[in-house]
């Protein structure tokens, strides 16, 4: 009950972001953090739930991008763009899962990496193909049933409508007997072998569910600056996904979108007063692994926990002590 | 000279500086089993180092070694203070060098700023050396000797010394090492020192050919990566062949195939990763 509370306030809060910030600058920051975190939520697939720690997320993020900003350029409509580049992203993650998951742990995180710097060498480099550092152009925004998506406010909406449609996969996926299994083949991959279940397949299908969101949010960053190049596609774009998943805390559902919001608050108004941003957002990165390594979410919330029975008294702290803290 | 005499000399030097800096990324690799993505960060620090010494009025060489050393204790305290905390946990140091290369690109660009810094050449080498018929410039020649004599020095070292052989008994098995008595953090520690040193290092000597600018550390990081892949981790001998191997690739891929330069230097590692993890002469997948 009280959970059904929480996420209808959650829910309304959202919904009247454009009204309460007013201004559309701010409500511009909104829709990059509803973005952001559609990423962060398809790379916390693989991180959180596979165990498998990608660095070349933002090469599949930046290839939907160029697809759709390509095509429209070229004079393709919106929607059918936006299909060929969904499409393309489903190759480009088959492409990768295949080659990536020869290996798990620091391999795997090898070859996603160089897999990522390959598709930023493209983007950088093929100047016929993708215009090299000038980037792409988008002429316009997409209008769907004829709403135009021109200013800050519909298009906020379009990405919220999106983002809660993310939600709601990944909700469904965690609950679900496959993500079930994913997770199980994170902690005991040889017993879920033993147990019958191809490990293999398994981490696969969630490589290309989690490419499958990168790559709409992808579809929305392009929409949304109206304009890719090639630094969406470089390894510190790959090393903010993995930041936002870790800071939040991978592995849950609020704790991504969390990292995302952190990031790019970071980013955008932090940048305004601090100069050296670039240099905070290092040095968080580096503290949460130390000192939080769960990520800020979980981690906010064993605190509270603690300190909230630590109000009530000796029982409950005791059992949160003795190992029955579940974070959830 | 013609293009491709020009292209192997380039290509010979690149390999040399290559080796300065990946021979101590592939012990790392080697020994503590990850991928230290502050090495690049290392290169560029050094570098910067070395223009602040070489403007107060140090030359080249001082300013190398004196760079090489600050890197030394720069690198090992990263060790001590930072990944020591976490040991056993691979993952999680590997991110908090990549948290660390962020800082350290932006420490840089906050004391240096953001315009490249070009570097001289030492007065005494700015001539050419005629060797057989090839022309070769001869401050490209003394980074090759260099490169092969810190090759050989670190052969010995490894090969004929009590501390090599500490490290390759760590390299080979750490937890067995651990068993017969070597303390195989402080070799952690001492790896460590020595690789930031020699990127340093690296990063000065390549100041003259490549100048230093933001960014640097984006581009020399992945090339170590590719070398360390290709040969092998903790290999001397892996690192020597793939700096020159990988020297030749960036020089002849940039000059003939421009656009698909990356393409050419990370297929090989991508191939190597995929069939033969362990690298050409390494003994661990990573």
């Amino acid at each position: 009950m009280r959970k059904a509370i929480v996420l209808v306030l959650a829910l309304l809060a959202l919904a009247t972001v454009p009204y309460w910030i007013g201004n559309g600058y701010y409500v511009n920051i909104a829709s990059q953090i509803l973005i952001w975190a559609i990423l962060a939520l398809g790379l916390n697939v693989l991180v959180g739930h596979a165990g498998l720690v990608s660095l070349g997320h933002a090469g599949l993020f930046g290839v939907a991008a160029y697809a759709a900003a390509w095509l429209v350029a070229g004079g393709w409509g919106h929607l059918p763009a936006a299909l060929v580049a969904l499409a393309m992203i489903i190759a480009t993650s088959a492409v990768f899962a295949v080659l990536a998951l020869r290996a798990t742990g620091i391999g795997f995180l090898m070859i996603t990496l160089a897999l990522g710097q390959i598709l930023w060498g493209v983007a950088y480099r093929w100047i016929g193909l993708t215009g090299g550092d000038n980037g792409i152009n988008v002429p316009s925004r997409p209008a769907p049933f004829g709403i135009s998506l021109t200013f800050s406010t519909p298009f906020y909406y379009f990405t919220l409508a999106v983002f809660l449609l993310a939600v709601v996969a990944m909700a469904v996926f965690v609950r679900s007997p496959f993500g079930a299994s994913l997770k199980g083949t994170r902690d005991q991959p040889r017993r879920m072998t033993a147990l019958g279940y191809n490990v293999w397949l398994i981490r696969f299908l969630a490589f290309l569910f989690s490419g499958f969101w990168s790559g709409v949010a992808g579809l929305l960053f392009c929409y949304y600056n109206q304009f890719v190049s090639p630094n969406v596609l470089a390894l510190g774009s790959s090393a903010e996904a993995l930041l936002m998943v870790i800071s939040g805390g991978s592995g849950t559902l609020l704790g991504p979108i969390a990292g995302a919001a952190l990031v790019v608050v970071m980013k955008n108004v932090a940048s305004a007063y601090i100069e050296r941003w670039n240099f905070l957002l290092g040095a968080i990165f580096v503290a949460i692994v130390i000192f939080m390594p769960e990520g800020l979410v979980p981690g906010t919330v064993r605190l509270w926990r603690w300190a909230w029975s630590g109000l009530r008294g000796g029982r409950a702290a005791a059992l949160l002590r003795a190992g029955d803290g579940t974070v959830r | 000279m013609s293009l491709w005499l020009l292209l192997a000399v380039n290509s010979v030097t690149l390999g040399g500086l290559l080796f300065l800096l990946s021979a101590g990324f592939s012990l790392i690799f080697g020994l503590m089993r990850i991928p230290n993505l502050t090495h690049g960060s290392f290169f560029m620090l050094g570098a910067y180092l070395g223009t602040s010494f070489l403007a107060l009025g140090l030359n080249l060489w001082l300013a190398a070694l004196a760079s090489a050393a600050a890197m030394a204790m720069i690198g090992g305290g990263i060790e001590r203070l930072l990944l020591r905390r976490l040991a056993g946990q691979e993952l999680a140091q590997v991110l908090v060098t990549l948290g660390l290369s962020f800082m350290i690109a932006d420490l840089c660009l906050m004391e240096w700023g953001g315009d490249p810094i070009s570097v001289d050449t030492p007065a005494g080498l700015r001539g050419a050396v005629p060797i057989l018929s090839i022309v070769f410039p001869t401050y490209r020649l003394v980074i090759v000797i260099i490169a092969v004599v810190v090759a050989a020095a670190l052969w010995v070292m490894l090969d004929r010394t009590r501390l090599g052989a500490m490290i390759r008994a760590g390299v080979d098995d750490a937890p067995m090492a651990r068993i017969t008595g070597i303390r195989v953090s402080r070799l952690f520690t001492i790896v460590f020192c020595l690789g930031a040193a020699l990127a340093g290092f690296a990063g000065v000597m390549g100041g003259p050919i490549l100048s230093v600018y933001p960014g640097l550390d984006a581009d020399m990081l992945p090339l170590a990566l590719i070398v360390v892949i290709l040969g092998g981790t903790g290999s001397l001998p892996g690192a020597l062949l793939g700096s020159f191997i990988i020297g030749f690739l960036y020089n002849f891929g940039q000059a003939l195939f421009p656009e698909l330069a990356y393409i050419i230097l990370f297929l090989p590692m991508l191939l190597i990763l995929v069939v033969r993890p362990q690298g050409l002469f390494g003994r661990h997948a990573p």
